[in-house]
């Protein structure tokens, strides 16, 4: 079967809404595109030479800040792209453009941190008000870009009917909201989880 | 402390002798599950990772990771090995005992500059041996708790409660969107590591083990051998760990290795132990005897050959074709064969050809007993 793009479908969607079945049937690369796969995970030096080297190339994309240094510890993304070590905390700032179509790749697609928070760091900021809580938590963009990477997730979970996959996005979506209702808008008790509720597991 | 052949003394905070815990063979699932693996990779806030580091940062950061380690009271009784000041036969014992690294043992961070001398540490809980934490190997904590079995679980909600004392007096790098902040990106956001060691000698007999490792590639999962990271997996020994840690909290990146991955792998091993006893019963228990055969007659071996003897006789004790033995002290024979336990056991520094002089007299006079 071939996908809409001409290439030999792998990925083969069913949907029923109402009652109407609708069927894709798409290549990898095209349903990626359309969130409907994760990208692979691939080792990270064949990552770095594919994304730091087609980039110094100018194959794909912006050219990365390769001469650009970390203004912490002075790293270069070159000497980076060496070692695969980071300099110091700071790098992941200075460096986050370039790395963060690496760091999708190596995580499956994740994109953004949804585990535990230092848990005395959240204590302590919850005590000293709104802004310690977001410069550990982050500012609202940064808590709905988490929440709806999330959501992205859930959503193509239940549609590819991986229920307890879903099932487990929904708990990880209630227990971020949750994290910080003092500055969020959407507390999870006002009904903040996910506008899409997995269906119950068939038997 | 130690004797002028560098071996470790009387006075050693860890005794070399004894048994590991995660080479008991108790605990769910022991008979493919040797043991489990939880370990947490942290940093300082506002120091440099430990590669860009100055030696002075080094000591510092070593310091201040000190201080809170001892005073976190972590376990009943805490040893703290200065690394720097130790020889090599006792880095390679705490290697062996997968205590500290390989890495860790050499003192050098990737290519960086360094060397034995780097500072650099363990803390390890005695006698269990159940924590251990490396401090200034890759990154500045390396927090490990080891147990017996499948035990994945219980490590979770141990290791956390560790991490919450040691944060209670440290600052973490974290960032809102990355997490915890570690020297590799492998490693960043949650830094956690689930792994287990599962003995998979049926799978080697039938040849399907390839296939587990393709589907375990398919899964992100990484399969290494025995000493981890670069090691050839020996006496049929592989352990398995989950690659990606950004983007998913603990509990799923447990869930999706205890509930989907972990059972189907332990369920295909059983069921080639099964269909070779049902189909090829006298293969099976001729492998097993020519094994007993080889450990308690040959004059010399190899670390090599008596693992691959010793997985054999594993494989017959966990298959019900020995009965009344415990595959608890073969296990401990695992570590005891190795070359640095080897030294430490007669006491001084061997030669390759001595070591296997006295290997294959040790696992004669240790079957010995066993065997009756």
């Amino acid at each position: 079967m071939q996908c809409q793009c001409g290439r030999e479908a792998t990925i083969h969607e069913v949907t029923i809404t109402n009652g109407v079945r609708v069927e894709r049937h798409l290549c990898e690369q095209c349903a990626q595109q359309q969130g409907l796969a994760a990208p692979t995970a691939a080792p990270i030096n064949e990552l770095l030479a594919k994304f730091v080297g087609a980039k110094v190339q100018g194959k794909i994309g912006p050219k990365p800040p390769t001469t650009g240094q970390c203004p912490q510890c002075g790293l270069t993304f070159a000497a980076f792209k060496s070692t695969e070590l980071l300099g110091c905390p700071t790098c992941y700032e200075a460096f986050e453009r370039p790395l963060a179509p690496l760091l999708e790749r190596t995580h499956e697609g994740g994109t953004h941190h949804v585990g535990k928070v230092p848990r005395r760091a959240l204590e302590s900021s919850r005590l000293r008000g709104p802004e310690a809580l977001e410069r550990l938590l982050g500012g609202m963009a940064e808590r709905q870009e988490r929440l709806s990477a999330l959501r992205k997730q859930l959503q193509a979970a239940v549609q590819a009917e991986q229920y307890e996959r879903a099932a487990q996005l929904r708990d990880e979506l209630r227990r971020v909201s949750a994290l910080a209702p003092e500055i969020d808008d959407n507390p999870p008790e006002q009904g903040e989880c996910s506008p899409i509720q997995p269906p119950e597991r068939p038997d | 402390m130690q004797d002028p052949a560098g071996m470790p003394g009387p006075n050693s905070p860890i005794d070399y002798h004894a048994p590991t815990p995660w080479l008991l063979g108790a605990g769910e699932a022991s008979d493919v599950v040797m043991s489990s693996r939880a370990r947490l990779a942290r940093n300082l806030a506002g120091f440099n990772f430990v590669n860009a580091a100055s030696r002075e940062d080094r000591r510092h950061a070593l310091a201040v990771c000190r201080q809170r380690i001892m005073d976190a009271h972590l376990a009943p009784r805490t040893a703290w090995i200065d690394l720097h000041e130790t020889n090599h036969t006792v880095r390679t014992l705490l290697v062996e005992r997968h205590l500290i690294s390989r890495q860790h043992a050499k003192g050098r961070i990737n290519r960086a500059e360094g060397g034995v001398d780097e500072p650099r540490a363990v803390a390890v809980s005695t006698p269990d041996e159940a924590l251990s934490i490396m401090v200034n190997e890759e990154d500045h904590l390396r927090i490990q708790l080891l147990g017996s079995g499948l035990c994945l679980a219980d490590l979770l909600r141990r290791i956390d409660e560790v991490d919450d004392r040691l944060e209670a007096g440290l600052d973490y790098a974290f960032s809102p969107r990355f997490g915890y902040l570690t020297a590799c990106p492998t490693n960043v956001g949650t830094g956690i590591r689930f792994g287990v060691m599962l003995h998979l000698p049926a799978l080697k007999i039938t040849g399907d083990i390839e296939k587990v490792k393709r589907a375990a590639g398919g899964m992100s999962l990484a399969v290494r051998g025995f000493y981890g990271e670069g090691s050839e997996a020996s006496a049929d020994l592989f352990q398995l760990s989950n690659q990606t840690t950004l983007g998913k909290s603990e509990p799923t990146i447990l869930r999706e290795l205890t509930e989907q991955v972990l059972p189907a792998v332990i369920g295909y091993e059983r069921t080639a132990r099964r269909k070779l006893a049902e189909h090829r019963g006298d293969v099976l228990a001729d492998k097993v005897h020519r094994a007993i055969g080889l450990l308690t007659h040959a004059r010399l071996l190899s670390t090599e050959e008596s693992m691959e003897h010793l997985s054999m006789l594993r494989l017959g004790i966990v298959s019900g074709l020995l009965p009344g033995l415990d595959q608890g002290p073969v296990n401990h024979l695992l570590l005891m064969v190795q070359p640095g336990h080897l030294q430490m056991l007669t006491g001084r520094v061997l030669s390759q050809g001595e070591r296997r002089v006295e290997r294959a007299k040790l696992v004669r006079d240790r079957l010995a007993g066993v065997l009756g």
